[in-house]
């Protein structure tokens, strides 16, 4: 057993969790979606990225660009979510919720990808 | 590039992960712990405001506890956050500051900003692998003469020195091992501008990887390798290097020269050396016994040199047990007196100081010298540092191998129809004609160098005169010799040589007619040359030197003139 993999891959599979587990439940109804829960998605994606840094191989060109993918999907989410609490008056409504999920939900999308490029990898592996 | 990038997020993987994790913890405690507004009731503060707090926080700003004062709580998180991320930050930077120090990451950049420098080349280069005292030599009449280099070399303090050396070209120099095809390749082996190779190093092994590198990556390419044995020699010339230079064979070549046909030698000389040796020096009494001292390398290439020229020989050497078919021969280094005078000190010519000590090597001649003050002197010169005390030792001839084998590469790498020249010279002319010829050069060049370069009649070199060609015109040799400025004034330079469909016609008459293909060697004042340039290239130029007549000659003009 590896040390770094078990890492690797466990920081890589609770940014899918986390993520899945913030895009679960109504699109537009701010009750489902728990801003601690989307504060550790943004987090564990940031950490991913890094841990990604530095491979040199193809697969892991492809990985750490799904991670970017996820970061900036996640990035602009939370942008989105400030200026709609914070600055636009009008706090957090339908449509600003909605914007933010689907943005997530495209997160979840490049989370996807990266787990299933996780799962390639150790296939890929003969021992 | 990608190496460098790739090593840099490598090594900042775990600076930035902390940075990550520090700055994350700190905002959900600042989240989660409850403050109190103005107004004395329970706040929580939003992620927004966490975030923007941590952040100039973290960047020990500073603004104030924002949005109200903060409570005990939340004060004694912000002491424990601004520790945490102070030295997160000072633990990232200073792991960056760190690897950019070192010496590696040095070395990467280096390379890289080479290997850009050497792919921006638009112009023919050499790639000179070996900065000694050969390397430097070349390069720097390389630069002189306008031509762009590529220097390689695996000792940090020769690179150093070739930035000390203030050329006056910008000359890409990389320290690494220039006997791997990959350091070969970022050197622009394969670059298309790359006009030679040449191998310099003074290990016979790299030399020969060069070589063969070269020869394999680019059949075409020139390739010039320098060497020390004869096994090597053979191995170069069986997979078609261009040049090989022995030192020893050469300047052995050189002084045998000089021992049997003195202004033969001084037309050598001249040639193929940039400060060459006044008239007056000529030796008249060089023919009799000659004294080797030291029979290694250097002294079997005299030997066998001097043999074919038929000269007295006497060998000293310290084992003279190794080469007992030679005739005369004395056991000793040479340094005393009692040696010298068994070896006949007192009626010999010339002695050869050829060891490989330097300082045996002058106290040799100051010996003979003092026993016998007519003798000529020959020293051999093995660390080029000992430069000083050699100029002082007024040996007659000093023989540095790394000017050597500089200067035949040089000779070859400016035209090479001078060793055939050469060759031509020493087969087919006796001394007498080489008497003449000495003194023609030195009534045209006089003390100043005598530089050569040669012209081939085709479109690339001489479009003017194919033009003529073209026109009908018959164009004769003394065209190359008119001032461009003034046809009736001559330039300082003259014809050594003309190659037409293999022969050769040596000293040819300036009247001989030209014909397409032609092949021409000139020597004379490097001024001259860049004038000829003009009448090579230019038509206008070339009319006016044959006409006289200075008017446009433009195709329009022609034209106009036909009709």
């Amino acid at each position: 057993m590896n040390k770094d993999k078990v890492i690797f891959a466990f920081f890589i599979v609770l940014a899918l969790t986390l993520n899945f587990g913030f895009f679960l439940g109504d699109i537009d109804n701010p009750e489902h979606h728990n801003v601690f829960e989307f504060f550790a998605a943004i987090t564990v994606s940031l950490i991913c990225t890094v841990l990604k840094f530095g491979d040199r191989t193809h697969l892991g060109a492809l990985m750490l660009a799904t991670s970017l993918v996820a970061d900036l999907q996640l990035v602009i989410a939370a942008c989105i979510w400030g200026y709609a609490v914070q600055v636009s008056g009008v706090g957090m409504d339908a449509s600003n919720m909605s914007s933010v999920v689907s943005l997530s939900g495209g997160a979840l999308l490049a989370n996807i990808i990266s787990v299933i490029l996780l799962v390639v990898e150790s296939a890929m592996l003969r021992r | 590039m990608n190496n460098i990038l790739y090593l840099l997020l490598r090594r900042l993987r775990t600076p930035l992960i902390i940075l990550i994790v520090v700055y994350s913890i700190s905002v959900l405690g600042f989240v989660l712990i409850p403050g109190e507004d103005d107004q004395g009731n329970v706040y929580h503060m939003d992620f927004f405001h966490a975030f923007y707090f941590v952040s100039f926080m973290g960047s020990t700003i500073g603004f104030g506890e924002i949005p109200y004062a903060f409570t005990p709580a939340q004060r004694m998180w912000a002491m424990l956050s601004i520790y945490a991320t102070v030295i997160a930050w000072l633990y990232g930077i200073g792991t960056s500051l760190a690897l950019l120090q070192e010496p590696m990451f040095g070395r990467m950049l280096r390379r890289r900003s080479f290997k850009a420098s050497v792919k921006r080349l638009n112009e023919p280069f050499y790639l000179v692998c070996g900065y000694g005292v050969t390397g430097s030599v070349i390069v720097r009449q390389l630069v002189r003469r306008d031509v762009r280099v590529v220097v390689l070399d695996h000792k940090s303090d020769r690179i150093d020195g070739l930035e000390m050396d203030e050329l006056s070209l910008p000359v890409p120099a990389l320290c690494a091992d220039a006997a791997l095809p990959d350091v070969l390749d970022d050197a622009g082996l394969q670059h298309p501008n790359c006009i030679g190779v040449m191998a310099l190093t003074d290990m016979d092994q790299t030399n020969l990887s060069i070589a063969i590198a070269s020869k394999l990556l680019c059949p075409d390419r020139m390739v010039i390798s320098r060497t020390e044995s004869d096994t090597t020699t053979a191995n170069l010339n069986s997979f078609g290097t261009d040049l090989v230079v022995d030192p020893f064979k050469t300047y052995a070549q050189y002084l045998s020269l000089a021992a049997h046909a003195p202004y033969m030698h001084l037309v050598y000389d001249w040639i193929h050396n940039p400060f060459h040796r006044p008239l007056s020096s000529v030796y008249q009494t060089t023919k009799g016994r000659w004294i080797i001292c030291g029979h290694g390398r250097f002294g079997r290439a005299l030997y066998k040199a001097f043999d074919e020229s038929d000269v007295d020989l006497t060998v000293v050497d310290l084992d003279g047990s190794k080469n007992k078919d030679l005739p005369h021969q004395v056991t000793g280094v040479g340094t005393e007196a009692v040696t010298l005078s068994e070896a006949g000190v007192m009626d010999a010519v010339g002695i050869v100081a050829g060891t490989p000590n330097d300082a045996d090597n002058l106290s040799i001649i100051m010996t003979a010298r003092e026993m016998n003050p007519k003798i000529l002197t020959v020293v051999r010169q093995n660390i080029h540092a000992n430069k000083l005390v050699y100029h002082n030792s007024r040996a007659d001839f000093i023989m540095e191998p790394g000017r050597i084998i500089a200067n035949r590469i040089l000779a070859h790498v400016k035209s090479p129809l001078v060793p055939v020249f050469i060759e031509e010279m020493l087969k087919k002319h006796n001394d007498v004609w080489a008497h003449t010829l000495i003194n023609r050069m030195s009534s045209v060049v006089g003390e100043n160098e005598l530089d050569s370069w040669a012209f081939t009649i085709n479109e690339e070199e001489t479009p003017a005169l194919m033009e003529a060609f073209e026109q009908g015109e018959e164009l004769k040799l003394s065209l190359f010799f008119k001032n461009p400025h003034n046809r009736n004034r001559n330039l300082h330079a003259f014809p050594l040589m003309l190659r037409r469909e293999g022969n050769i016609d040596m000293l040819p008459g300036e009247l001989d007619q030209l014909q397409p293909g032609d092949e021409i060697l000139i020597c004379g004042l490097n001024k001259a040359n860049r004038r000829m340039q003009w009448t090579a290239n230019n038509y206008n130029v070339l009319q006016y030197i044959l006409t006289g007549n200075d008017a446009s000659n433009s195709l329009l003009s022609r034209l106009l003139q036909k009709t």
